[in-house]
């Protein structure tokens, strides 16, 4: 609620018109979907406190940050932002690739930096920068836990997310670090990266299969629904749920040693801070910021868990 | 039971009734050829449950869309309801401890919470006559961003101590039948008792087939209409009450699309989408079918999950076709 209410007030004082910036003052301007679930949740947070902590560090620079619900929303506040700010950089997380190529593309043309996050755009080159989690890696780093925890191999069943190119590449990359590893994949659903699609199909598959080892619930949410249908069913053949992206819960539940939840995969929302400090640190001083910066997905055990819990976080 | 029915031939009528029947009945065996846990014991009580939430909610749907209205707000007003009822379960707990008395006080939160935005609904459709599809969309919105808000952004989960304290009332039951399902089938009996022998399902169905002449019977047509809204609000009240012991958080995600999956239910089972007939009874048929499918879908790997979609939309369809095509013949 706070962040809401400081949110508004940033908003009120950057609306003013643009005859405020002098020559010295440079304009950043970040777009970001709108906080619809746990993850976009946290995204939006670290972003908030990254524009908080950049405009108290640099005076020089001033921040437009607006969430969108929609691509169409985005391409209108990306718009809204190069006429009524003039902005001189924009960080955008794309909503969906094809749809915000075009306007990415008509801001870059007007000289403005591009950062672009997570979601590529369906163009290459249009870019300066690219900040990305590693789709991946997260999936074998995922695979591998799996098969490191499961040394005799064993029965699994996987919960994929809405289905999108991030879900597919997570999914290959956890399907090649299985191979060979003596992991029967029972059955692939789509929980949508969502608690209650992802307890009902959880409690299908368990009226489905007498016996499964271990989940591969692939994000925190569904992990949060697939837990409850185990526990609701009373089944304990079940040795772990892995879930991933590092929700708080999750990972405090991993640091106090729940044998259920052994481990974590990070794909973390404050990838956005790095977008927004490489870019600031691009329009203030004279290091070179172009290029990729991928950040890996980490595994997350009892021994590491503590730096991976940012209790303040909503996510 | 309704004077359109009874004024229709025997076959007329006997589509209509069997049209939702058969299309359950053919689900269930198509089910149970497919899977033999289907039938189990585990299984049927499953998908009872979780129809119960869509189910509580589509019952108070039957009268509002009898009645003529709609409401599109139910899905985003569960999940506002399931957010204000944990933030104010959470905040009771270091005054009055984390027992029984607490729960009490959410149950009764979400009770209240939902007549209220049921009222708001029908005060601005009913008084300054608003259509409701405008004042429901935008009412939609606000409950959605609401619990946005209350979350900022993230997931708000109920005290851990609390949850299994109140857990039972999702998991637990007597002899074998969970609370959910009792539930649902109380609220099921009550709605088709008043829909079908007192007045106020007569005035509903009366001010849907024709709302002035309503007016001229001296049927008190804004306040039935109000009054159909309030239920339906005071229901989804009661769901959010089955809801949060189930997972024990409310996000932003929380009742996406219950809105569309209620109005789809209320019509496969019968209603008709621009008012004047309701059917209690086949609304429950409606839900079971829902929830029958995407069970199916998930027991089955006959096709893939991308096509998830478009499965439940053709049986809908179906659904609808089976009994219409005995209106359209005679």
């Amino acid at each position: 609620m706070k962040h809401f209410v400081s949110g508004l007030a940033i908003a009120a004082a950057l609306a003013a018109p643009a005859w405020a910036q002098d020559g010295e003052t440079k304009v950043i301007g970040v777009s970001i979907p709108a906080a619809t679930h746990g993850w976009a949740g946290g995204m939006n947070y670290f972003a908030q406190a990254t524009v908080d902590r950049l405009e108290e560090t640099y005076p020089q620079l001033d921040f437009v940050l607006a969430t969108a619900s929609d691509p169409a929303k985005q391409v209108n506040d990306i718009e809204d932002m190069v006429a009524t700010r003039n902005i001189d950089a924009l960080v955008v997380l794309p909503f969906e690739s094809e749809p915000l190529t075009g306007p990415v593309q008509n801001v870059k043309a007007s000289g403005a930096w591009i950062t672009v996050v997570d979601r590529g755009l369906s163009q290459e080159g249009i870019e300066d920068l690219y900040v990305a989690g590693d789709n991946p890696g997260f999936g074998r780093v995922s695979g591998e836990f799996m098969a490191s925890a499961l040394p005799e191999g064993g029965k699994i069943v996987v919960l994929r997310g809405i289905p999108t190119t991030i879900d597919n590449e997570r999914v290959e990359g956890f399907q090649a670090a299985i191979e060979g590893k003596n992991i029967e994949v029972l059955g692939m659903e789509h929980g949508d990266w969502n608690r209650d699609k992802s307890f009902t199909v959880m409690q299908d598959f368990l009226s489905k299969h007498p016996q499964i080892d271990a989940v591969w619930a692939s994000d925190d949410d569904m992990a949060v629904g697939a837990l409850g249908a185990i526990e609701a069913a009373g089944r304990d053949d079940i040795k772990f749920v892995l879930g991933g992206a590092g929700m708080k819960e999750m990972i405090k539940r991993t640091m106090d040693g729940d044998a259920m939840i052994p481990a974590n995969v990070t794909y973390p929302p404050s990838m956005i801070s790095t977008a927004i400090e490489i870019t600031a640190v691009g329009l203030v001083s004279q290091a070179p910021v172009s290029g990729d910066f991928i950040i890996g997905s980490v595994l997350v055990t009892p021994e590491n868990a503590e730096n991976y819990y940012y209790p303040d976080s909503p996510f | 039971m309704s004077d359109a029915a009874v004024a229709a031939s025997p076959r007329r009528l006997r589509m209509t009734v069997i049209g939702p029947i058969l299309a359950l009945v053919l689900l269930v065996i198509a089910g149970a050829l497919m899977n033999p846990n289907f039938l189990g014991w585990d299984n049927v009580t499953n998908v009872l449950a979780r129809s119960a939430f869509i189910g509580i909610i589509a019952v108070g749907m039957t009268f509002v869309i009898t009645a003529g209205g709609l409401d599109l707000s139910v899905g985003s007003m569960a999940a506002f309801i399931a957010g204000l009822m944990i933030l104010v379960m959470n905040s009771l707990i270091p005054s009055m401890g984390a027992g029984i008395p607490v729960i009490l006080v959410g149950m009764a939160v979400a009770l209240l919470a939902g007549l209220a935005a049921g009222l708001l609904n029908g005060i601005l459709i009913t008084r300054l006559g608003i259509e409701a599809f405008i004042v429901t969309l935008g009412s939609m919105g606000i409950y959605r961003s609401l619990v946005t808000w209350l979350a900022d952004g993230g997931t708000l989960s109920l005290d851990f101590g609390l949850r299994s304290l109140y857990q039972p009332v999702y998991y637990g039951g007597i002899f074998g039948i969970t609370w959910p399902i009792i539930v649902f089938a109380v609220v099921v009996v009550i709605g088709e008792i008043v829909m079908r022998s007192t007045a106020f399902g007569r005035y509903c169905a009366a001010i849907g087939s024709n709302e002035q002449v309503a007016k001229y019977s001296s049927v008190r047509v804004d306040r039935v209409r109000l009054m159909t809204y309030a239920a339906l609000g005071l229901l989804v009240g009661i769901a959010t009450i089955m809801y949060v012991p189930r997972l024990g958080s409310a996000s932003s995600a929380t009742g996406m699309l219950w809105e569309l999956e209620a109005i789809a239910a209320v019509i496969i089972g019968g209603t008709v989408l621009k008012g004047g007939f309701g059917r209690v009874w086949g609304t429950v048929i409606g839900v079971l079918i829902l929830t029958l499918i995407g069970n199916l879908l998930n027991l089955t790997d006959f096709v893939s999950p991308y096509l998830n979609g478009a499965i439940q939309g053709a049986i809908i369809v179906l659904a609808v076709v089976l009994q219409r095509e005995g209106k359209a013949r005679t």
